[in-house]
């Protein structure tokens, strides 16, 4: 049965290393809001950071880089089918939004409401 | 590139051998084959979330909301934007390092750690649980519905109650199944056949709620 397993002999370090890097991480997407960094840069960060976020606990603390390559394609390969369905739908979204703008004269950028014109300043 | 190639590399060679051989394809316990394979239908559900939100996002020519000023918090007399949120992933991904400490002493038969452990992953679970919970009044109150709110875009309520509703519900539902797997390890019921495997399944399951947060996190949030 074990065979590349009792795989969590693993020194406690990688895990804590793993642990920090996930915090740091994690400021950092915070601190692209903070700064209030915009277009490109934002969207690009965002996505970066998600990603390294979402690959080290998949492959440390779920430990799916220690387990067999049989189990990591069962896993890994599905999700595959959902970059269609996200690739489908932004196409969809993006024909929608312009016949909502061509053919029934909703705004094409409407003004953003902030909270605060809201809720007054203080709230 | 010869045929050969390829199957020298270690990995493919284990690939082929696993699925080619009449007998089990898993090297795995079947109980940790079966939850990721739950896992697994997990990742399709919360994906249809985002990618409905994607498509709302991407059609509607309502204003949507700003994320980081209806999230804002007044802190310290400072009016941080987000905050929160920021606390809550704290919150969350500390949570998912004390389960790796516990699934790593489980596989020492540490049953004093493991305990501890899980019932602090637990705690700080329930604690997340109780910032969401607070994150809903706050909103509630300021007029934010499923159907509509006064910041923009009525899609905005609908998406945030779904999604962080049934996130929620999934952090709830790891809390129980934590606190009863905890008590179990305390009580010896896993030393009868010196059997630890729940544990390790249990926090598969935790870092999955925590993965699904870090793209929530993402794309709602921060986007």
């Amino acid at each position: 049965m074990e065979t590349h397993a009792d795989q969590n002999h693993h020194p406690i370090g990688i895990y804590l290393k793993v642990w920090l890097l996930l915090f740091v991480l994690s400021t950092l997407s915070y601190a692209v809001d903070y700064l209030e960094f915009q277009g490109i840069t934002r969207w690009s960060l965002i996505i970066i950071f998600m990603l390294l976020k979402a690959g080290f606990i998949i492959a440390v603390f779920m430990h799916l880089m220690w387990e067999r390559m049989a189990l990591i394609a069962t896993i890994l390969a599905p999700p595959i089918a959902l970059l269609f369905l996200v690739g489908f739908m932004v196409s969809e979204g993006l024909n929608v939004f312009d016949a909502r703008v061509e053919y029934f004269g909703q705004p094409e950028s409407a003004t953003r409401i902030h909270v605060s014109d809201v809720l007054g300043v203080k709230h | 590139m010869s045929s050969l190639d390829i199957a020298e590399s270690k990995n493919s060679q284990e690939f082929v051998e696993d699925w080619s051989a009449d007998k089990q394809t898993y090297h795995v316990p079947w109980g940790k084959a079966m939850m990721w394979l739950f896992l697994v239908s997990d990742t399709f559900i919360f994906t249809c979330f985002l990618v409905g939100y994607l498509n709302v996002r991407r059609t509607t020519t309502d204003p949507w909301p700003y994320p980081s000023e209806v999230f804002a918090l007044e802190l310290f007399g400072h009016n941080l934007p987000l905050i929160l949120i920021a606390i809550m992933t704290f919150v969350l991904i500390t949570s998912s390092g004390t389960m790796a400490m516990a699934v790593r002493y489980a596989h020492f038969r540490d049953k004093k750690k493991v305990f501890w452990f899980m019932a602090i992953t637990a705690f700080f679970g329930a604690t997340f649980v109780g910032m969401q919970v607070f994150e809903w009044s706050k909103l509630i109150s300021e007029g934010v519905r499923p159907w509509g709110n006064p910041f923009g875009a009525p899609q905005f309520g609908s998406i945030f109650f779904m999604v962080t509703g049934f996130h929620g519900l999934h952090v709830s539902i790891g809390v129980i199944y934590l606190l009863i797997v905890a008590s179990k390890v305390r009580r010896g019921h896993y030393d009868k056949k010196d059997n630890y495997e729940i544990v390790e399944i249990t926090g598969l399951y935790w870092h999955f709620v925590d993965l699904v947060w870090v793209f929530i996190f993402a794309f709602f949030y921060l986007w």
